[in-house]
């Protein structure tokens, strides 16, 4: 299959601009230039690229919500915060092609007319952040960043700001006040970011695998990348596997391909000749799924109508003989401390789900505990000013409509069947 | 006892303030200089910042405690931070928890008292894909074991 991104991946030069440009580097970039910044953006909607951090939002009608006056600097953000359990394909592009990804900002830049960008990168991938500081540093020396790129008469500074450890920093409003330099508490919106985002400016926030892929979309057109995905869902996308695999990484592969291929086919099968229990299927907020629902296109319509999501495209694969209570504790566990405390549904909430499922794992579960859970989740959804709640409420509500028989087992039995162990 | 960057260090602050449009942007740039500076972010630190970007301590305060990675006391020259959310667990991260407990002879969140190893479980590192992970410091270990967990430990100087 064609790859849009990994294609050079193996070769660890790669990341060094001579490398990249020997591959044809920096090509889309002069391309870019010689066009119209609508044309780009037209492109970049012919494409159907999806945004790759979770929410699949259009990219191109994303970039079409900037005010259309220019009296007001505008900034590209990206997300480089890559927090949701289950994911890391980021790191991947970071390390792998760091060129790909600023590349794709001077195109995104170019096309939404801003002069500034930054890359708000993870605190604790530290060597993700020097590796893409000296791709930044080669790209100035060589005239493809700073004051007029390539004799276009375009400038555009990339600066890399790093969090300092919060998985809220990866909602989009939450990563601006980060970036501010406060602590990372989403905003309400309105004022969306296009209007009023990082430094009152207007703010496009795009995950780094979106602007990654500008280059190829730049240099195939639109339509080409379209063609790769399936409807609605275009190019490839970098799918994480871990968990109880034989082979766990990313993979790139086609925005449509099958759930099931991904597990059994590509990441190959799993471990220990063991037999599947349950696919989180995009990343640890995504409801899971049972053996019997994953033969199913992984596009974001598709995964939809099972009731589940595509999100980041980390799919966590846990096996028979894995405790679901005990998998859903260490979850709601991670919850509760992430939850930024600014919304009581979530900061009270996420604490009890946390309590609740780890009593019944540890065999001091309560008739009526597993009602109790859902009623909270009633009570969070949808009911703060981020999808923090929801994020937790989606496992909570699944693992219990799922694998109910589990939690009540523990309860009525007042231990947990495995042992208390993976 | 007030504090202050080294030479080094506030030319960093300076470059850094060219890269945003607002003097606080730098701050979390900041705590990770004083945490680099002084080995962690200290009452005297959290002031000396506050006069650099011009607000209150108490903000820097409100800042530095929101974010896990900023310590507020001193850590172990070696912070040895293992992941232990979904991924890692389904493959034996609470294991390897355990038994790097008992190797050190500290709890979660506790130092030697020799000062060299603290260590503390944390949530997702995002390196689902070569479960289970452990963070030494600004490094990454991968596909950890036990075997291999107390090579890496064993070969800390």
């Amino acid at each position: 299959m064609e790859t849009v991104l990994t294609t050079y991946f193996v070769n660890e030069r790669y990341r060094r601009l001579d490398t990249y440009r020997q591959y044809g580097g920096y090509e889309a970039l002069k391309k870019a230039f010689a066009m119209d910044p609508g044309q780009i953006i037209d492109e970049v909607k012919k494409a159907n690229l999806r945004g790759r951090g979770g929410a699949g939002f259009p990219a191109g009608v994303k970039w079409g919500f900037l005010p259309k006056d220019l009296s007001r600097p505008r900034v590209l953000v990206v997300n480089a915060d890559e927090g949701e359990p289950g994911t890391f394909k980021d790191r991947l592009i970071m390390t792998r092609g760091p060129h790909l990804l600023i590349e794709g900002i001077g195109i995104s830049c170019f096309a939404l007319r801003a002069h500034a960008c930054w890359i708000y990168i993870r605190g604790e991938f530290v060597r993700e952040a020097r590796i893409v500081d000296d791709a930044i540093a080669e790209a100035y020396a060589a005239g493809l960043l700073g004051k007029n790129i390539l004799g276009s008469g375009f400038d555009l500074d990339v600066t890399v700001h790093r969090g300092a450890g919060a998985y809220i920093c990866g909602e989009e409003t939450s990563l601006i006040n980060s970036l501010e330099g406060k602590r990372g508490w989403p905003r309400l919106k309105p004022p969306f970011p296009a209007s009023v985002g990082a430094f009152g400016l207007p703010t496009i926030v795009n995950n780094v695998e979106t602007i990654a892929d500008v280059p190829w979309i730049i240099t195939h057109g639109g339509g080409t990348f379209a063609a790769l995905g399936v409807e609605k869902n275009g190019g490839t996308r970098l799918i994480g596997v871990s968990g109880a695999v034989n082979r766990p990484g990313v993979y790139e592969l086609s925005a449509g391909v099958n759930l099931k291929d991904i597990i059994y086919h590509h990441a190959g099968g799993i471990k220990d000749g063991k037999k599947l229990k349950a696919v989180i299927p995009g990343g640890s907020s995504t409801p899971v799924l049972r053996p019997d629902e994953i033969d199913v296109s992984y596009d974001i319509e598709s995964m939809g109508k099972i009731g589940t999501m595509a999100g980041s495209g980390g799919v966590i694969v846990i096996p028979e003989g894995a405790c679901m209570v005990r998998s859903l504790s260490v979850l709601m566990n991670f919850y509760a401390h992430e939850s930024c405390g600014q919304c009581t549904p979530c900061r009270e909430g996420t604490g009890w789900l946390k309590r609740i499922v780890g009593r019944i794992e540890e065999g001091k579960g309560r008739e009526g505990d597993v009602e109790l859970i859902l009623d909270l989740c009633d009570n969070m959804m949808g009911r703060t000013i981020c999808p923090l709640a929801d994020a937790a409420v989606m496992p909570a509500q699944s693992f219990i409509w799922k694998f109910r028989e589990e939690f009540d087992r523990h309860i009525g039995e007042q231990k947990c069947p495995y042992g208390n162990r993976f | 006892m007030s504090v202050a960057f080294s030479e080094t260090g506030r030319a960093e602050v300076e470059r850094l303030l060219t890269r945003y449009p607002e003097r606080k942007a730098v701050i979390l740039p900041a705590l990770y200089l004083a945490q680099r500076e002084f080995g962690y972010v200290s009452d005297e630190a959290i002031v000396y910042i506050a006069g650099l970007v011009g607000t209150s301590p108490a903000e820097i305060e409100g800042v530095a405690t929101f974010y896990t990675m900023y310590n507020r006391k001193p850590v172990g020259k070696y912070h040895v931070q293992i992941c232990r959310n979904i991924s890692c667990s389904l493959l034996g991260a609470e294991h390897l928890i355990e038994h790097v407990s008992a190797k050190l002879g500290v709890r979660p969140g506790e130092t030697t008292p020799d000062g060299k190893f603290t260590l503390t479980k944390v949530e997702c590192l995002g390196s689902c894909g070569t479960a289970p992970v452990m963070q030494v410091n600004d490094d990454y270990h991968e596909n950890l074991t036990v075997e291999s967990i107390d090579r890496i430990l064993d070969q800390l100087p």
